[in-house]
C-alpha cells in the first residue's frame, strides 16, 4: 500500500472543523494517518490547490434493473457521449444514463468517491450488485425498496413494529441493503391495479393502511434497527403541482418520532415535491415553506434534486407518477412492476429554460439550498439522472457560489418563472467549506459513514484535490474556474491510492460495497420466519431459498454491523 | 441417494426454480416439478455426446489437449480483424462479463441469440418503451391473458403453471385444479366436436376461414381470468383460449394497427382486415378494453413475420393506448433461459443490448448492420466464436456458408451441428447444471443456477475457458507489441 | 391431383425437438426425427398425395429440403406449413433481414411436393450435403 503525503493544500474538512487551512495530509495503507515518514512518501504537492475528503452523494441512480432499462431506452442518449477503451480503463458509454464502467470512471473524475443507490427492487439485488460489482474505483451501497413490500404492509397494518423490523433486518441482509428506501408509500402497490394514492391518510387497497402508517411505522423500524442512516422518502405526490403541502405533512408525521437532535427522515430530490399550486398553470416554488420549516425543526434531511436544462432520462420507482409523466410529454415510456415489492418507470425528459415550469423547477432546488441556513441539512444531487447527469454538479456548485453564475443562468430563462421566484433576491454564497459540507461532509454524516467525508486521523483515505487557489481565485466572480477545477480534479486517492490524476484516470481497482448487518434477536427472527417461509411462495414466484444473494455478488463486501434496539 | 430442491431449470425463459431431484452418483434418477423439457434435460443430462477438445487439421477434426485448444482459439482471435463472438444465452452472466472483456481486448462484435429471436423487440423497445411487469404480477393481478405469435405449451411449458392462466395469486384465485378436472371430462366431448367441425370443413370445401373463432365453452366459461390466444396456427393453447384469432402469416402489423382503432372507438370503414372480419375484431377490442389488469405476451411469431420490428411496436402501442383504459402490460415471451441476462449484461457495460462493435475500441451499435447475420451476410467477418448456441443449425444457410469461410471456434459441452463443422472445439461444463452463476428471467429476474454435479475432468466452466483464451491473447499481443520495441531500448 | 403446392413456410420451436434437443443430444436418431419433419395440414397432404411420414420436398427462393410430412395437430391451417427449428429448416429460410438484423424464419413463400423415393439426411448426411464438412 501507497504512503502518500499531501503537502500545502488548501484542506477542508468541515467534520473536523478545517476551514481552508494549509497543511499536509498523510495517507498509510489506506487510511488518513497523523504523519508519515517523508522520505518513504509519494510527495503530493498541493501548493494552491484544493484539498477536501473525496466527495459523497447521497443519491444517484447509477445501477441496477431500472438504470439498465434506461440505457437500454436510449441508444441515442450513448451515441453522442463515448468512453474509449484505454491501457487502464475500459470502453463505454456515457451522458445521462452511463454504463456501468463510465460511471466509475467519471465521478472518479470529478473527485467523489461513494456513490449511494437509491432504489433497489429487493427482487432483483442481484442485478444491481452485479452491476456494482462492474462499477469500479467508488465505494457504493444501495437502498432496497420497502415501503410497498407486502410483508411491510401486512405487519405494520397490525401494527407488529418488532416483526416488521425483524423482517426488514432479513432484507437487509437477504439484499445486502443499506437503508430503507420509501417511494410513494403505499401509491406502488396500488399502481399494481392502476392507481394511485393521493394523501398521507388514503386507504392502500386491499391491505388497510395508510401512507402515513407505512412512513411512521419504518420510522419506528429504523429506530429499532439502529440503522446507520433514516428512512429515505420519496414523497407521495411527487411531481404534482401542490406537493409542498403532502412534503410538509411527511416531515411533520414523523416529528414525534425523533429525540432531541436525532434525526429521523430524509426526504430525497425535494425539489421535485416543493411544488405549489393547483395545476401546471399556477404552479410555483414551494421552497421558501419547505425552507421555513427545516429552519425550525431539526429530525429531518433533505437533498436539492437540482434539474439541469438538458436532454435527461427520468426514472425512479414511483410507477404512476412516470406513467403520468409519458402523458405530459409524450415520450417513450417503459414501466417495470415489481411483484409484492414496488414498481418503476422511465421516461426521457428534456428540460427547456423556456418553459416555465422547467425554470421554476431550476429555482426551486436553489432556493432550498440558499434559504435552508444549516448547510448540514440539504446535500448537493441531481436525482441523477432525474434532475440531469451527476456530471454537472461542477455547475452546480458555481451556482451556489456565485450570485453572478445565478443571474447568468436566471437571465436566459422563462420570465414569468423568474419573475414569480425569489431566486433574483437572495444574494448567499456557499462558501468553499460549505460546499465541503453539502457534497461530502454532509451526506456521509446523514449516512452515518463514520470513515467518509472527512480527514481526520482513521478516516479512509478518500481524498480530492481540486485545482483552484482560494486565496487567488474568487468563486463569486470566478465561477468558471470553479466549474473547471471540479470537473477534473488535480487528483483523486481512492482508499490511499492514486486514481486519477489531472482528470485521467491512472489505476481503476474495485470499490467496496457498504452494507447493514442488524442483528436482531434470535427468537423474534424465527418466529417472523416461519411466518414469512409460510406464505412465500403464494407471494413471490422465486422460492424462499432462492431468494437471497450470496457475497459472491459483492466483489468487495464491507457489512457494517448494528444490534438492534430491541 | 441424494434429494436437492429449488434447482434452477436452466432451459427457457421462465427459469423455473422449484425443481427437486433425486441423485444418485452421477445420474437423476427423477425430477421433480419440471415441464417435460426441463425434466429431459436432467434426466438424459449423464447420456449426452460430450465434446472433446479438437483442432481441424487437413479438413478433419483431431483430438488434441486442451490448453492447445484454446491456445489455437487464441491465436485465431488475436489476429482475427474483424472477429463476432457470438452465443451467450445459454450460459451464466458471469461468463459474459469475460466475453465483454475479451470483445475489448481483440476489438470484436459480440452479439447473442437475441439478435435472432427478440431483437426486433429491442428495436421497437427503443422506439415506444414497454409496459413491463415481473411475472408474480401476472399471477397474482391480471384478468386478462393474451398470447400473440407465442406457443407456450410448446416453448414455455410451464408459464401458463406459474405466471398466468393456470397459476394462483393474491387477487386471483386459481381455477386450475377445478378447470384441470372438467378439462379432462370434456374432452371426449370436444374430440366429438372436433371430428364434427372437420366433418363440415369438409363439406365446403373452402369452409375454412382464417379467423375463425371459438366461444368460451368448456371449462374456462365461469372464470374471471380470460384468456386470449391469436396464432397462425390452432396451438395446443389456442383450444385452451376463451378467445382464439386465427390471422394470416405476416398479417399481424394490420391486425394489430386495426384493434388500436377500434379501442379509440374509430370506426373501420372496411368489412374485413386481412381476412378477419371487422365483427371479429370488434369483438376482440370490447374485450380488450373491459380488462382491469391485462397482458399481452408475444413471441417471435411477431419478431419473425412480416413487418419485424414493427409489429412489435404496434403492440407496444397497443398496450400503451390500453392504459388509458385499463392497466396493461405487455412482455417478451424469451426463449433461451439466459437470453435476457446476455441483454442485460451487455447492455450495462456497452450501453447497448445486441449486436455491439466494439471494433474501434469504443461501442457501437446499429442493427441490420453490427448484427450477426447482417456481417455474415456481407462476408464482413474474418473469424468466428460460438459459445453455448448452435448457429450452424439455426441461422439460415447462407449465412452459415459465410461463417465457414472463416475459421470457427465453437466452445459447447455437447456435439452440436455447430462442433461438427468447426474449426477449434473447446469443450465446457454444462452451464446450470455442473457450474453455478446468474441467469435472468424472461421478467429481469435475476436468479442463481445451482450446481447440482462436478463437471467431468477436463469440462472446464465457460468463464473459465474464456479467461484463459483472454489471458492467452494478452500474451500473443504482448509479444507482438514487444517485438516492436528494439531489444535493449 | 397436383404435383405440388404453394404455401407460407413457418419455422418455430415444438415441444419435441425442445425435450430430444435437450433429453438426447443433436445427434440423436430422436433429434432427427423430430426436426427433419414438415407438419401440415392434412387437406394440403391429401392434395398433394402424401401420407404420414412420407418424404416431401420444400422448396424455397434459398434452398430445399426433403423432410417428412407429418400430419399438424394445430389444423386447420391450408396453405400454411410449418418445420421445427433447426439445420433442416435452415436450408430453406429466408435470410433477409430488412436492416433489423433478423432474418425471416416465418412467413416465407414456399412450394411443396411429394419426393417419393428421396431420402431425408441425418443431420452429418445434411452438413456434408450443404457445407461440405461434417
Amino acid at each position: 500500500m501507497a504512503v502518500l503525503l499531501i503537502k500545502n493544500g488548501y484542506v477542508y474538512d468541515p467534520i473536523n472543523g478545517v476551514d481552508g487551512e494549509r497543511m499536509d495530509i498523510a495517507v498509510k495503507d489506506g487510511k488518513i494517518v497523523e504523519d508519515v515518514d517523508e522520505r518513504e512518501a509519494r510527495v503530493i504537492d498541493a501548493s494552491g490547490m484544493v484539498v477536501m475528503p473525496g466527495g459523497v452523494d447521497i443519491h444517484a441512480h447509477i445501477a441496477g434493473a431500472e438504470v439498465n432499462a434506461g440505457r437500454l431506452l436510449r441508444p441515442e442518449d450513448h451515441v453522442k457521449d463515448v468512453e474509449p477503451r484505454t491501457a487502464i480503463t475500459r470502453a463505454g458509454v456515457g451522458y445521462s444514463i452511463p454504463s456501468t464502467f463510465t460511471t466509475g470512471y467519471r465521478y472518479t473524475r470529478m473527485g467523489y468517491t461513494t456513490v449511494m443507490n437509491p432504489s433497489m427492487p429487493p427482487l432483483e439485488a442481484r442485478h444491481t450488485h452485479e452491476e456494482l460489482s462492474d462499477t469500479p474505483i467508488i465505494d457504493k451501497a444501495s437502498y432496497p425498496l420497502l415501503g410497498d413490500s407486502w410483508f411491510v404492509l401486512e405487519f405494520l397494518s397490525k401494527d407488529m413494529i418488532e416483526e416488521c423490523a425483524a423482517f426488514v433486518a432479513w432484507m437487509m441482509w437477504a439484499t445486502r441493503g443499506y437503508a430503507i428506501k420509501i417511494v410513494n408509500p403505499g401509491g406502488l402497490e396500488t399502481w399494481g391495479f392502476g392507481g394511485n394514492v393521493r394523501d398521507l391518510n388514503d386507504e392502500v387497497p386491499h391491505f388497510g393502511i395508510t401512507p402515513r402508517e407505512i412512513v411512521r411505522g419504518l420510522c419506528k423500524v429504523n429506530k429499532l434497527l439502529n440503522l446507520p442512516h433514516t428512512i429515505h422518502v420519496h414523497t407521495n405526490n411527487l411531481g404534482v403541482p401542490g406537493n409542498c403541502e403532502t412534503t410538509l405533512k411527511t416531515l411533520m408525521c414523523v416529528e414525534d418520532l425523533a429525540e432531541d437532535g436525532e434525526r429521523a427522515i430524509h426526504i430525497t430530490h425535494c425539489q421535485f415535491s416543493a411544488f405549489l399550486g393547483d395545476d401546471w398553470a399556477t404552479m410555483e416554488s414551494g421552497a421558501p415553506l419547505i425552507a421555513r420549516y427545516m429552519n425550525r425543526h431539526s429530525h429531518a434531511t433533505i437533498d436539492m434534486g437540482q434539474v439541469i436544462f438538458t436532454d435527461t432520462t427520468t426514472m425512479t420507482a414511483d410507477g404512476p407518477f412516470q406513467y403520468g409523466l409519458h402523458l405530459l410529454s409524450g415520450n417513450k415510456w417503459i414501466n417495470h412492476d415489481v411483484e409484492t415489492e414496488t414498481s418503476s418507470g422511465i421516461v426521457p425528459f428534456r428540460y427547456r429554460r423556456t418553459s416555465r415550469v422547467h425554470a421554476t423547477q431550476w429555482c426551486i432546488a436553489q432556493e432550498l439550498a440558499l434559504l435552508i441556513e444549516d448547510p448540514w441539512k440539504i446535500y448537493l444531487t441531481t436525482d441523477h439522472p432525474n434532475g440531469g447527469p451527476f456530471t454537472s454538479y461542477p455547475r452546480i456548485v458555481s451556482w451556489l457560489m456565485s450570485v453572478k453564475a445565478r443571474e447568468e443562468e436566471l437571465k436566459r430563462m422563462n420570465r414569468r418563472a423568474v419573475k414569480r421566484s425569489v431566486l433574483p433576491t437572495i444574494d448567499r454564497e456557499y462558501s468553499l467549506y460549505e460546499i465541503a459540507v453539502i457534497t461530502r461532509a454532509g451526506p456521509a454524516r446523514a449516512l452515518g459513514l463514520e470513515n467518509k467525508g472527512h480527514l481526520g486521523v482513521g478516516a479512509d483515505a478518500d481524498i480530492a484535490v481540486y485545482p483552484l487557489n482560494p486565496e487567488e481565485v474568487d468563486p463569486s466572480r470566478d465561477y468558471k474556474l470553479v466549474r473547471r477545477a471540479f470537473s477534473r480534479a488535480a487528483y483523486t486517492i481512492k482508499s490511499g491510492e492514486i486514481v486519477a490524476k489531472d482528470g485521467e484516470i491512472v489505476k481503476a481497482p474495485d470499490g467496496k460495497t457498504y452494507w447493514v448487518d442488524v442483528k436482531v434477536p434470535e427468537d423474534l427472527w424465527e418466529a417472523v420466519k416461519s411466518e414469512i417461509a409460510e406464505v412465500w411462495e403464494d407471494y413471490y414466484t422465486v422460492r424462499f431459498s432462492n431468494y437471497p444473494l450470496t457475497d459472491h455478488y459483492l466483489k468487495i463486501s464491507s457489512p457494517i454491523t448494528r444490534q438492534a434496539r430491541m | 441417494m441424494r434429494v436437492v430442491k429449488d434447482v434452477v431449470c436452466p432451459f427457457c425463459g421462465c427459469l423455473c426454480d422449484d425443481l427437486e431431484l433425486e441423485i444418485e452418483g452421477r445420474e437423476v434418477k427423477a425430477v421433480r416439478n419440471a415441464c417435460a423439457v426441463g425434466e429431459a434435460k436432467f434426466l438424459h443430462y449423464g447420456k449426452h455426446e460430450r465434446t472433446r477438445p479438437m483442432i481441424r487439421k487437413n479438413g478433419e477434426l483431431v483430438e488434441v489437449s486442451l490448453d492447445e485448444a484454446i491456445r489455437k482459439a487464441a491465436e485465431i482471435l488475436a489476429e482475427a480483424k474483424y472477429p463476432v463472438l457470438f452465443g451467450w444465452s445459454s450460459t451464466s452472466c458471469e461468463a459474459v462479463r469475460v466475453g465483454l472483456q475479451l470483445a475489448e481486448e481483440v476489438g470484436a462484435i459480440i452479439d447473442h441469440c437475441s439478435s435472432v429471436c427478440h431483437g426486433p423487440s429491442v428495436l421497437a423497445i427503443q422506439e415506444v418503451g414497454l409496459a413491463g411487469f415481473t411475472l408474480g404480477q401476472s399471477r397474482h393481478r391480471f384478468d386478462l391473458i393474451i398470447y400473440w405469435g407465442s406457443n407456450p405449451l410448446d416453448s414455455h411449458f410451464r408459464h401458463f403453471e406459474r405466471y398466468s392462466t393456470f397459476s394462483e395469486g393474491r387477487f386471483r384465485p386459481s381455477i386450475s385444479r377445478r378447470s384441470i378436472t372438467q378439462f379432462l371430462s370434456t374432452l371426449a366431448e370436444r374430440r366429438i366436436k372436433r371430428v364434427t367441425r372437420r366433418l363440415l370443413i369438409k363439406e365446403r370445401e373452402e369452409g375454412f376461414y382464417f379467423g375463425a373463432r371459438r366461444a368460451p365453452s368448456g371449462p374456462f366459461k365461469e372464470r374471471d381470468r380470460k384468456l386470449i390466444v391469436v396464432d397462425v396456427r390452432r396451438t395446443r393453447a389456442a383450444k385452451m383460449a376463451d378467445f382464439f384469432l386465427q390471422v394470416k402469416p405476416n398479417t399481424d402489423y394490420e391486425i394489430i394497427q386495426a384493434l388500436r382503432m377500434l379501442i379509440r372507438d374509430m370506426e373501420l370503414d372496411v368489412d374485413e382486415v386481412a381476412g378477419i372480419p371487422v365483427e371479429v375484431l370488434e369483438e376482440l377490442a370490447d374485450i380488450l378494453v373491459n380488462a382491469k389488469v391485462g397482458v399481452l405476451y408475444f413471441g417471435v411469431g411477431l419478431t419473425m413475420s412480416k413487418g419485424k420490428h414493427r409489429n412489435i411496436e404496434a403492440a407496444i402501442s397497443l398496450v400503451r393506448d390500453l392504459n388509458a383504459r385499463a392497466k396493461f402490460h405487455i412482455l417478451p415471451m424469451r426463449g433461451h433461459y439466459n437470453v435476457t441476462g446476455a441483454d442485460v449484461v451487455i447492455t450495462w457495460t456497452t450501453g447497448y443490448p445486441y449486436a455491439v462493435d466494439l471494433t474501434q475500441g469504443y461501442p457501437r451499435y446499429n442493427p441490420g448492420e453490427t448484427s450477426t447475420i447482417d456481417v455474415l451476410l456481407r462476408d464482413d467477418c474474418d473469424a468466428f466464436l460460438c459459445i453455448a448456441s448452435d448457429p450452424v443449425a439455426h441461422f439460415p444457410r447462407r449465412a452459415v456458408e459465410n461463417m465457414l469461410k472463416h475459421p470457427l471456434i465453437a466452445i459447447d459441452p455437447v456435439v452440436s451441428a455447430t462442433t461438427l463443422v468447426a474449426d477449434v472445439v473447446i469443450p465446457s461444463a454444462f452451464s446450470g447444471i455442473e457450474v453455478g452463476g446468474t441467469a435472468y428471467r424472461m421478467d429481469h429476474v435475476p436468479i442463481t443456477l445451482k450446481k447440482v454435479f462436478e463437471p467431468p475432468e477436463g469440462y472446464l466452466p465457460d468463464e473459465e475457458i474464456l479467461k484463459r483464451i483472454l489471458a492467452e491473447v494478452r500474451r500473443i499481443k504482448g509479444k507482438a507489441a514487444e517485438a516492436l520495441v528494439p531489444a535493449g531500448a | 391431383m397436383a404435383e405440388g403446392i404453394k404455401v407460407i413456410l413457418l419455422t418455430g420451436r415444438t415441444l419435441y425437438q425442445g425435450t430430444d434437443m435437450e433429453a438426447k443430444g443433436k445427434t440423436s436418431r430422436e433429434y432427427w426425427e423430430a426436426a427433419a419433419q414438415v407438419r401440415m395440414d392434412p387437406e394440403d397432404m391429401a392434395r398433394i398425395g402424401v401420407k404420414e411420414g412420407d418424404p416431401v420436398r420444400v422448396s424455397t427462393a434459398y434452398g430445399s429440403v426433403v423432410v417428412r410430412a407429418v400430419k399438424s395437430a394445430e389444423a386447420p391451417h391450408p396453405g400454411v406449413v410449418f418445420i421445427p427449428y433447426g439445420p433442416w429448416a435452415n436450408m430453406v429460410t429466408n435470410p433477409t433481414t430488412h436492416s433489423t438484423g433478423m432474418p425471416s424464419y416465418k412467413g416465407v413463400d414456399a412450394f411443396v411436393e411429394p419426393a417419393p423415393g428421396e431420402r431425408v439426411l441425418e443431420l452429418k448426411e445434411l452438413l456434408r450435403a450443404a457445407y461440405g464438412r461434417s
